[in-house]
């Protein structure tokens, strides 16, 4: 009766949402519906990766911000003095610092061992970088000394931003291939560190490389694939439609762009779960957890794990990439400070962990719980800390530290949920079959 | 009553039982060797026998007391020792260090047991600084031994301790061995070199399937056309 | 005057890399020590190391103010150093508390070490969180007492030269500590049963099992010495520059960096490995620009760039770069520490 349990579960899930709507707004009701679509589809990609496979990712952030990243570079419109300024020297220079990589690849792999090689190696890579270096340089402040202001910045391609959600995923996917290609047949702690530097340094390059991505200053405007409020309400049906239902048109209008944001994303969950659900229950699903539940006689059996891990590795993230793209989407804008660990990478472990790890759709229901939790904690704290202190002096220094940090509470629900979830459910609400 | 009398043990890991009321005993200050065809429950008799696996059927007892529900390391205490077949050395600490281990439980002083042990394997004398895993084979065996030893048993339980070393080793190690029990230990050992091993037993068991196939003097099993035949190669 | 632009260029250098290098090294190399007993031990990656540490530190913090809201100081050392033992005690208590409601569950179910591994993170969760909530997420200075050491200014005097090294108070106590504490762990590790018996648990757990030696005992030791490495290693960082709770979370990458690079699981390789990042780091994000000014022949010579390699925004890159290097040639480590 597996599937009694999810229509129930995803039942008391809506009825959550709509009692927000109910007694909150209708607005951040649909607000958390955007996110937790979101988070949802995150949390499927890691499901992939975890749950089919057993490889643990602890750099979903970066992931995810190379989806924003995507969403940066296809949207806005590209800024033709700074190309002028120094865009091909840009270009120029990451080309030369890409030969330099091969370059050195087939030195190691061409020549023999010994004090030759490393020599040789050693003058190609500080040569090459050096020389990277004396163009990118002048190149990229020329760029961000063109209007600062405004731009200093390349800029984008100017296309449509739902094109940037395959291509957040695939940009996902070439850093997956890196990371996994080198640590991926290593102990399973290797992956997961290295997974952790590797979202800090993208992150850390779209929060400095200015010429790229403005940095810190963010990049804000992006365009949407949804209509505005304002265009809204102009419309004469929108007005229309409005005034036939009853609604206010204004209020009304910000909650009909997040449900047709709704719309795009179940589209794109949708889509999703059903090639998951396709793979979990083909061969390639079957081999993938007979190799999760048992390495050894996997190998045995002649099965490239290596090459198997490698795969949904760089599948599961895709799928990230894909989710951290929509999300630039939804935000319209790239704050590159919005990344933080804690809120992209651990709170989806949560998410996968809660719903079921191996189990799709307890990955989807993760995904909409947990983001639920983790939004409505805040007003929840806020209140029980304001019930909890109440019988104190308004001046008292205990009662203001407490209001101030009923804040953090979340971080601490988010750990002990976690840790009681692992310790006494630790199939998740929705287990594997 | 033998010093070891392991009776009637019936068990294996999970559902399926791999041991059918097999009985293994050995005397004080003799060696009793089990041998069998691979597969036969050689080394879960052993571990039986240690405590390493449940059995719902049988007892062991050491010395007159019944041990059967004691843990491996509540066994230890009692003064049962055992050399694993593999990773029975700790690899990166010292030799020295392996001895002072494998007396851990001992609050007494341990100085004249290791001198004993190093009179016994000279070689581990000269190495006691170098790590143990840096060790030959053989030599690890012998610091696997001495490590056991340390606890100064009154039994102790050897898990083909000669697999994998050359055959003058063998020779080497199961000549220690000897020395060992006539010093009053008895001595409980798997081996896969059935005729070598039953050559110093002064008891053997052939088990076959998990159960007892045939139960002599190794001479008398040595002598036995049918052990030869089955289990000797002619 | 030949030999005075060389000592010049000797000064600029270990001013701004050789000091800081040594002191960032010693506080990675115990936090590294940390995370690699626990690897060897309990056999799998902390992650709630770098929270250990921001509690253990917020501790010390807690206690600092305390004692200097008595008007109790060190002199002109930190009164933290005077805080540190409390911090110890707490930071202990709560990770054995963290042993024995998560960690300890999983010991006797034989969890995988990736099991143990997202617990961690659920501890780090809640320590991180128990933090924020404590003492708050901002940026906390608790130095006190004399600023330096030696100044600039004072070495220049003493030796003649247009550089001086400054020698910064937090930094001298950084390096001493660290090796009185490295010792300590060492005599501990190499010469008491209790510690061998750790090595020995570390190198073969069956066999120590079979030796008597009790696992309970070993874990509560390990997490012990764990927390007061975190503790101090912490507190000496939140001296030398800050404290921050997410700087702490965010020191978890070089921490890691140094365990592996070291060879996870030996306690040399976190010492040689905490030392060999801080110095890349260092060295691969300094401006040379001065020392190189110094060190070309003639004085009209002026460098036409900073002359540095990487920018210090990619500091944790470097961390992670070697990381991926260490991995790609030797997965082992320097020092062979576990594999697989």
């Amino acid at each position: 009766m597996s599937w009694m349990r999810n229509v129930i579960c995803f039942s008391i899930m809506i009825l959550m949402i709509v009692g927000v709507g109910y007694f909150q707004s209708w607005n951040v009701a649909w607000g958390i519906i955007n996110l937790c679509l979101i988070s949802a589809i995150m949390a499927l990609g890691v499901n992939i990766q975890w749950g089919y496979a057993g490889l643990l990712n602890v750099g979903i952030m970066g992931f995810a911000a190379l989806g924003g990243v995507a969403a940066l570079l296809i949207s806005v419109e590209p800024v033709p003095e700074a190309w002028a300024a120094g865009g091909w020297g840009t270009v120029l220079s990451l080309l030369i610092g890409a030969v330099t990589v091969v370059a050195a690849i087939f030195i190691y792999k061409g020549l023999p061992k010994g004090f030759l090689r490393t020599l040789i190696m050693l003058v190609v890579c500080i040569g090459g970088f050096l020389l990277m270096r004396s163009i990118f340089d002048p190149a990229t402040e020329a760029i961000e000394k063109v209007n600062p202001a405004s731009t200093g910045y390349l800029g984008g391609l100017g296309l449509p931003i739902i094109l940037a959600w395959p291509v957040g995923g695939l940009l996902a996917a070439g850093a997956a291939w890196i990371v996994g290609k080198i640590t991926l047949g290593l102990r399973s702690d290797y992956l997961a560190i290295a997974t952790l530097g590797i979202s800090e340094i993208i992150v850390a390059l779209i929060k400095h490389e200015d010429w790229l991505t403005r940095g810190v200053k963010n990049v804000s405007g992006l365009p949407r694939p949804v209509p505005y409020e304002i265009d809204l309400q102009q419309a004469s049906w929108f007005i229309e439609m409005t005034a036939k239902y009853g609604l206010d048109t204004t209020s009304f209008s910000s909650i009909f762009v997040k449900i047709c944001y709704a719309a795009l994303f179940a589209v794109v969950l949708l889509i999703l779960i059903w090639f998951s659900e396709k793979a979990l229950k083909s061969p390639w699903g079957r081999m993938m957890r007979a190799i999760r539940d048992n390495e050894v006689s996997a190998n045995a059996m002649g099965k490239d794990v290596k090459a198997r891990h490698l795969q949904v590795f760089i599948l599961g993230s895709a799928i990230v990439g894909i989710a951290g793209a929509m999300l630039t989407t939804l935000d319209g804008q790239m704050t590159p400070v919005a990344y933080n660990p804690l809120r992209f990478t651990f709170v989806i472990w949560v998410m996968v962990i809660v719903g079921g790890s191996g189990n799709n759709w307890g990955a989807v229901l993760g995904g909409f719980l947990v983001w639920f939790c983790w939004v409505e904690a805040e007003p929840l704290g806020q209140w029980l800390m304001t019930a909890l202190t109440s019988g104190m002096a308004d001046d008292s220094g205990i009662k203001i530290h407490l209001l101030e940090s009923a804040a953090h509470m979340r971080l601490m629900t988010m750990g002990i949920i976690l840790l009681l979830v692992m310790r006494f459910s630790p199939r998740g609400i929705l287990p594997e079959k | 009553m033998s010093f070891l009398t392991a009776e009637n043990m019936t068990g294996g890991y999970g559902a399926a039982d791999i041991l059918h009321d097999c009985t293994i005993t050995a005397e004080e200050g003799e060696i009793a060797v089990i041998v069998g065809p691979n597969g036969a429950g050689k080394s879960t008799a052993m571990k039986a026998v240690f405590g390493m696996l449940d059995i719902h059927t049988g007892s062991v007892k050491l010395d007159g007391e019944d041990i059967t529900k004691l843990s491996p390391q509540a066994r230890v205490a009692k003064g049962m020792a055992f050399v694993p077949q593999t990773n029975n050395v700790f690899p990166t600490i010292s030799v020295e260090e392996n001895l002072e281990m494998g007396a851990f439980l001992r609050e007494d002083d341990i100085s004249k047991t290791m001198e004993q042990v190093y009179e016994l394997f000279p070689i581990l004398k000269d190495k006691r600084r170098q790590n143990a895993g840096e060790l030959s084979g053989g030599q690890r065996q012998q610091v696997a031994v001495g490590r056991a030893l340390m606890t100064q048993p009154k039994l102790l339980m050897l898990d083909e301790p000669t697999a994998g070393v050359s055959p003058i080793v063998m020779d080497e190690l199961f000549d220690r061995i000897i020395e060992v029990a006539r010093s009053g230990i008895s001595i409980l050992m798997v081996e896969q070199n059935a005729r070598q091993a039953l050559n110093i037993a002064d008891k053997g068991y052939v088990l076959v399937q998990g159960r007892n196939k045939f139960t002599d003097t190794g001479e008398a099993l040595l002598a036995n056309p049918e052990v030869r035949k089955s289990f000797l190669g002619g | 005057m030949e030999g005075m632009e060389i000592l010049n260029a000797l000064a600029v250098f270990s001013n701004y890399v050789l000091v800081p290098a040594l002191t960032y090294g010693s506080q990675l190399a115990l936090g590294a020590l940390g995370v690699t007993l626990i690897y060897g031990v309990l056999r799998f990656s902390n992650f709630a190391h770098g929270d250990t540490m921001a509690f253990g530190t917020m501790v010390v913090i807690l206690f600092t103010w305390l004692f200097q809201s008595w008007g109790i100081s060190f002199g002109p050392l930190p009164t933290a150093l005077l805080a540190l033992p409390f911090g110890i005690l707490v930071c202990i208590a709560l990770v054995l508390l963290s042993d024995k409601f998560v960690y300890r569950f999983y010991r006797r179910k034989k969890a995988a070490p990736v099991i143990f591994m997202i617990a961690s993170m659920g501890v780090m969760f809640v320590m991180n969180g128990l933090v924020r909530f404590i003492i708050s997420p901002k940026d906390i200075q608790f130095r006190d007492g004399e600023r330096f050491i030696i100044k600039a200014r004072e070495f220049k005097q003493m030796f003649g030269l247009d550089e001086g090294v400054a020698i910064k108070v937090t930094q001298g106590i950084t390096v001493v500590i660290a090796i009185v504490v490295v010792i300590a762990l060492f005599w501990f590790l190499n010469r008491t049963r209790t510690g061998k018996s750790m090595r020995a648990f570390s190198d073969n757990e069956d066999l120590a099992l079979l030796s008597g030696i009790n696992p309970d005992k070993v874990v509560m030791i390990t997490w012990m010495i764990a927390a007061a490495l975190a503790t101090i290693a912490g507190t000496l960082y939140g001296l030398d520059k800050s404290f921050k709770a997410f700087t702490y979370f965010m020191l978890l990458l070089p921490i890691f960096a140094s365990a592996i690079v070291g060879g996870l699981g030996s306690p040399l390789g976190a010492i040689a490995g905490g030392y060999l990042i801080a110095f890349t780091e260092i060295m691969l994000t300094y401006a040379y620009k001065k020392v190189a000014e110094y060190m070309v022949p003639g004085d009209e010579w002026e460098a036409d760039s900073l002359m540095q390699l990487l920018s210090t925004d990619y500091k944790f890159a470097v961390s992670f770069m070697i990381l991926l290097l260490v991995l790609l040639f030797r997965p082992t480590g320097i020092f062979k520490g576990k594999s697989v």
